[in-house]
């Protein structure tokens, strides 16, 4: 499989990364590069290979059900570009 | 006086303890050695010298009142990947620009509780995505070696490219790395260090910066295998924290040195003869088997089947898995904003902003092959392959191996800017054709450096462990560094 243009750019939107044209045509060219690099991948016969989920068997481990951290409001806004009274604030969303 | 940057961990230590060097004499003459190569090696991108000198005399004091931890006033860099409390943390990406958290990772936590010096923040490929350190935000980072007769400078691999040069330059005792496809141990063969990446589990992920979350692991470069064992038993826990930490108690490594091989069973896997490989990494190859042989282990053959298949597997699901991991990046919590019109533009104008030319491009293919209507063709087909890359290695355990003998890269080190390699982004991935199938399987594996090539650069073997022996690993290590012996760069810079 190999993607155009148009594809290249629907994909930099779904990331949401901005690409100029320039970008977009250079792109196109690495990432089917890439795509045919990874595409003898489909020789590998896989008939009833369960895909790997968890590299180690184990049961992925619970913790109580407990508050165990929190009131930590000014810390979690501490780094943000654009912050008011433990808010981040964004561009308008809604009209 | 001698110089007390060129002491191992274990020398220092044991100075330390009987008081023949202060801490903060140690430290001191690392802030020392740093200001006179760091302009020349871009290995750290900030150093710490005042909190460096605050923890050292904190260990000087615990020394004296007879309360050393095991690492006690040992001065380490640590990789930009790690999240450092209040102090220059990020990935050596713009997107992250001024971001200082608000808590420590536990591996690093880990090194400070057992009583190491914090000197500061190690150079790296931006976000860990790269094989040569070219593609960090503050620039690439020189290998502190260069070819024999030559003034050209040379890449220290990547991602953990910083803490390779630092090791090697004697700019830190030992560094902390981190490894998702090959990012400690190939750094570690081109710059003639020891380098392990444990079982995936073994060191906790809480508080790394994350970029393909089941196969990051964090370990550290060291001189010697001594001191990689000795900085191992320190990072490693069991944390709470990070629910793929596994709950098995930390072995001391260091007690596995010096065990005899008589007995052990070690694989030669004919996949990992590549077309193109310079005859001088057979013939390194070749010479390891003879040391391990010599030191009395059974050499057998095995087959790992699926091996070829592990890089291209690994350039969907790691990709796929850094697509998702870096969506939190939008200009909101932290880092960098670009301001744009509406929301979604300032989520695309701040991450076309923030992102360099690698991480875009592996968003990129990670974004398309989630997409609906790839996803089966692509990431399922790709995580099918890893169990069978997986099995491939637990069926040769099973039928006996203990570990499995490799080179740690198809070449030594290559130049900085290198025509061929960056016009063609496989030809780079390439790098990790021998190392990124231990991740894929979740294993131990270790780089150690084995001889020079004709050029004087070195290079290195890899020893592939069973889940979680990574003692097995360390022993045979040792037999291949006693054997070979050490290497260390001419000073240039």
């Amino acid at each position: 499989m190999s993607v155009d243009l148009a594809t290249v750019k629907r994909v930099a939107r779904l990331a949401r990364i901005a690409v100029t044209e320039e970008d977009a045509q250079r792109m196109t060219g690495e990432l089917n590069g890439i795509l045919g690099f990874v595409e003898q991948l489909s020789e590998v016969n896989v008939d009833g290979v369960e895909p790997m989920t968890s590299v180690t068997p184990m049961a992925m481990k619970k913790r109580a059900d407990v508050v165990t951290d929190g009131n930590k409001a000014d810390d979690i806004v501490a780094n943000a570009p654009n912050e008011d009274r433990n808010f981040f604030l964004v561009p308008k969303v809604v009209e | 006086m001698t110089d007390l940057t060129r002491l191992t961990i274990a020398e220092a230590r044991t100075k330390l303890a009987a008081k023949e060097i202060s801490a903060v004499e140690l430290t001191e003459a690392y802030i020392g050695a740093i200001d006179a190569a760091n302009g020349a090696l871009n290995a750290y991108v900030v150093t710490t010298p005042d909190k460096a000198r605050d923890m050292a005399k904190a260990s000087d004091a615990r020394i004296a009142a007879g309360k050393a931890g095991a690492l006690e006033g040992i001065p380490l860099g640590i990789k930009d990947l790690f999240g450092t409390e209040g102090i220059h943390t990020q990935a050596c990406s713009h997107i992250l620009d001024g971001f200082k958290p608000k808590y420590e990772s536990t591996v690093t936590q880990n090194l400070w509780n057992d009583g190491a010096v914090m000197l500061g923040k190690l150079n790296m490929d931006e976000f860990a995505m790269g094989s040569s350190n070219e593609s960090s935000y503050y620039g690439p980072v020189k290998n502190p070696w260069r070819a024999k007769g030559s003034n050209v400078d040379l890449v220290p691999g990547g991602s953990s490219g910083g803490s390779a040069a630092a090791v090697a330059a004697f700019l830190c005792a030992g560094a902390t790395a981190t490894d998702t496809g090959g990012s400690i141990r190939q750094p570690a063969a081109f710059t003639g260090t020891v380098g392990i990446k444990p079982t995936y589990g073994r060191c906790s992920r809480w508080g790394i910066v994350a970029f393909a979350s089941s196969l990051d692991q964090a370990g550290p470069i060291a001189r010697d295998v001594r001191d990689a064992a000795i900085l191992l038993k320190s990072m490693a826990s069991v944390d709470a924290k990070d629910t793929t930490s596994v709950d098995l108690p930390v072995p001391d490594y260091e007690a596995s040195l010096g065990q005899s091989l008589k007995g052990m069973k070690i694989g030669i896997p004919k996949e990992y003869r590549v077309d193109g490989m310079p005859e001088e990494i057979e013939t390194l190859w070749q010479q390891g088997i003879a040391w391990l042989r010599d030191a009395g282990a059974e050499i057998v053959d095995i087959s790992l089947p699926h091996t070829k298949y592990a890089l291209p597997a690994y350039y969907i699901v790691a990709p796929a898995e850094a697509s998702s991991n870096l969506a939190r990046y939008d200009g909101v919590r932290y880092g960098l904003r670009v301001d744009g019109k509406d929301i979604a533009d300032m989520y695309e104008k701040t991450r076309a902003a923030g992102f360099g030319t690698e991480v875009k491009r592996r968003i990129m293919i990670g974004t398309y092959v989630l997409s609906a209507g790839y996803y089966d063709a692509y990431y399922l087909q790709a995580q099918k392959v890893r169990t069978l890359i997986k099995r491939d290695f637990e069926l040769a355990f099973h039928a006996g191996v203990d570990a499995i003998l490799t080179p740690a890269t198809p070449s030594s080190a290559f130049g900085i800017a290198d025509e061929d390699l960056a016009s063609d982004p496989v030809k780079m991935y390439l790098n990790d054709i021998f190392t990124v199938t231990v991740n894929m399987a979740g294993l131990p594996g270790i780089a150690v450096p084995a001889g020079l090539d004709h050029k004087g650069l070195p290079l290195g073997l890899q020893l592939i462990g069973k889940p979680f022996e990574e003692e097995t690993l360390f022993r045979t290590a040792h037999v291949i560094e006693q054997a070979a012996g050490k290497f260390s760069p001419s000073k240039w810079w």
